[in-house]
């Protein structure tokens, strides 16, 4: 199986597009994901935070669902065509734009053919860059999201690549002129949680430890799962579990008694007991986790 | 079945027996809007909702109400694999099972199976042997996973026969390797083997 390489395998030609001088794998084409495949192992996908990703290309008049870029910690220089609407929302870092610095949550075009760079990320971790029109990588099971753990879709971007840009969207770019965001927070992240289907798998100490103790975010976190470090959680139940459906946000318990937060790129079944599961409201969280980052679940009453 | 709490988002229904799980899947087909994912796997069905669209008590309340016939899966289609029975776990399985590694190619070659999910990666098959008596003792996993199990490689655990899609850590028990493309993305169908597919292996000429 051989992932189509990003932007390699369409025609380009009379097309804007963007280069890439430097990306070192840490750039991402993503979507709104993949939907309803699980049933032939394939997940959801799709940017990891999803709020940053709709914001983005709002800004510059897309529909939610166009493709974006998703750029892990920085690093990254991008060669951008002349009259080209970008915006860059999720992480906060030095972004300029020829040199000159680049405002988050704002919708910028440029005047001449122009390098963006972005540089390591000061708050939260993942940038998100949506360039007017939509990366125009082709589709792979209905998407242009990159799975990592799947290895499906356009491969991490590496120097050399071009990619090409969507034809001008029938909407204008807004007037909105900045969006009041604030930066991804740099201290204790609060995230909420409701009950996963093994909670009782938990020995009573354990449960308290999990909804009680800070957390921290491991360095050993990706689109995979966010691992969190902290107490030795204790089983009450040691027997295997035979594999069942897991979810972005299933918190699973591993054997050596961590939890770990399921991120977008999860494995579709797993055997690891899912005490807990994060609320659809706190998912985004969790893409702008520093490592060494603290960290409490907070259980949430209302509806079961 | 049981109902389980799964976040906001979901739940999960688990049943005593794998046929359990093959009747709700026969009998939730026709689900309501808002439902967006049914995801089975061994002992239980998650059942992924849009909570915009429809409330977990509405749900709870359609799944338990809903008559689950006994079913099993519908036939999807069959595939023969051949397999080069030259894995390295083949001795390990025989001596679990007591036998001669020849009489654990024979006991996977002479069966037929069926895909009851598809789980791990993706086109990952998990086959049960259709008919339900003649199912084989259950492999333990290895005691350490290896960190690359090559692709095509048809392996054994608990009560499964699964092949790896392509190169992956696992634990399984090795017994052979296929060139049989399980997945490919660009194929009209991505998977080889999907729920419901039977599977039959003979032996590849080497």
């Amino acid at each position: 199986m051989t992932p189509a390489p990003a932007g390699r395998e369409t025609s380009t030609r009379g097309r804007a597009v963007v280069r890439v001088l430097a990306a070192d794998g840490r750039a991402l084409v993503q979507d709104l994901g993949r939907e309803g495949l699980a049933h032939l192992g394939v997940s959801g996908s799709g940017a990891f935070d999803r709020a940053a990703h709709r914001l983005a290309n709002r800004l510059v008049g897309n529909a939610e669902s166009a493709a974006t870029l998703e750029i892990a910690l920085g690093g990254v220089r991008l060669a951008l065509p002349a009259g080209c609407w970008l915006s860059v929302t999720g992480a906060w870092g030095p972004v300029t734009l020829d040199g000159a610095p680049l405002e988050p949550h704002t919708s910028v075009r440029t005047d001449r053919a122009a390098e963006l760079a972005l540089g390591t990320a000061t708050h939260g971790v993942r940038y998100t860059l949506a360039l007017r029109g939509g990366i125009l990588v082709p589709e792979t099971l209905g998407s242009r999201s990159r799975d990592t753990l799947a290895a499906l879709g356009p491969a991490p971007l590496t120097t050399g690549d071009v990619l090409p840009l969507g034809p001008e969207p029938e909407q204008p770019v807004p007037p909105a002129d900045l969006v009041p965001v604030d930066p991804p927070t740099l201290g204790v992240v609060e995230v909420e949680v409701r009950p996963g289907p093994r909670l009782d798998w938990l020995s009573t100490g354990a449960r308290e430890l999990l909804l009680g103790a800070e957390w921290r975010v491991s360095t050993r976190s990706d689109r995979t799962g966010v691992r969190l470090e902290g107490p030795t959680l204790e089983r009450a139940r040691h027997e295997e579990l035979a594999s069942e459906g897991m979810l972005r946000g299933s918190i699973q318990i591993s054997p050596d008694g961590a939890p770990t937060v399921l991120g977008p790129d999860h494995p579709v079944t797993g055997g690891y007991p899912v005490a807990l599961v994060v609320t659809e409201s706190s998912l985004d969280r969790f893409a702008q986790l520093r490592p060494g980052q603290p960290l409490r679940l907070r259980l949430v009453a209302g509806r079961p | 079945m049981r109902l389980l709490p799964y976040g906001d988002r979901a739940l999960l229904a688990e049943f005593p027996t794998q046929e359990g799980v093959l009747g709700a899947l026969v009998a939730w087909r026709d689900a309501p809007p808002g439902v967006l994912e049914l995801v089975p796997a061994a002992r239980t069905v998650l059942v992924r909702i849009d909570p915009g669209a429809l409330g977990l008590g509405h749900l709870k309340h359609w799944l338990r109400s809903t008559p689950r016939i006994d079913a099993s899966l519908p036939v999807a289609d069959s595939v023969t694999i051949p397999v080069r029975y030259d894995g390295q776990d083949l001795a390990a399985v025989a001596q679990a099972w007591q036998c001669s590694p020849d009489d654990v190619i024979e006991r996977h070659r002479a069966r037929e199976w069926v895909c009851v999910f598809v789980g791990f990666a993706p086109g990952f098959p998990y086959l049960v042997p259709v008919d339900g008596e003649s199912s084989l003792p259950p492999v333990a996993r290895r005691a350490t996973s290896r960190t690359a199990v090559p692709a095509g490689a048809v392996a054994l655990a608990a009560e499964y026969c699964g092949i790896y899609p392509r190169s992956s850590p696992g634990g399984w028990q090795l017994i052979g390797t296929t060139d049989a493309v399980l997945w490919d993305a660009d194929r009209a169908g991505p998977a080889l083997v999907t729920p419901g597919t039977r599977v039959r292996f003979s032996r590849a000429v080497p």
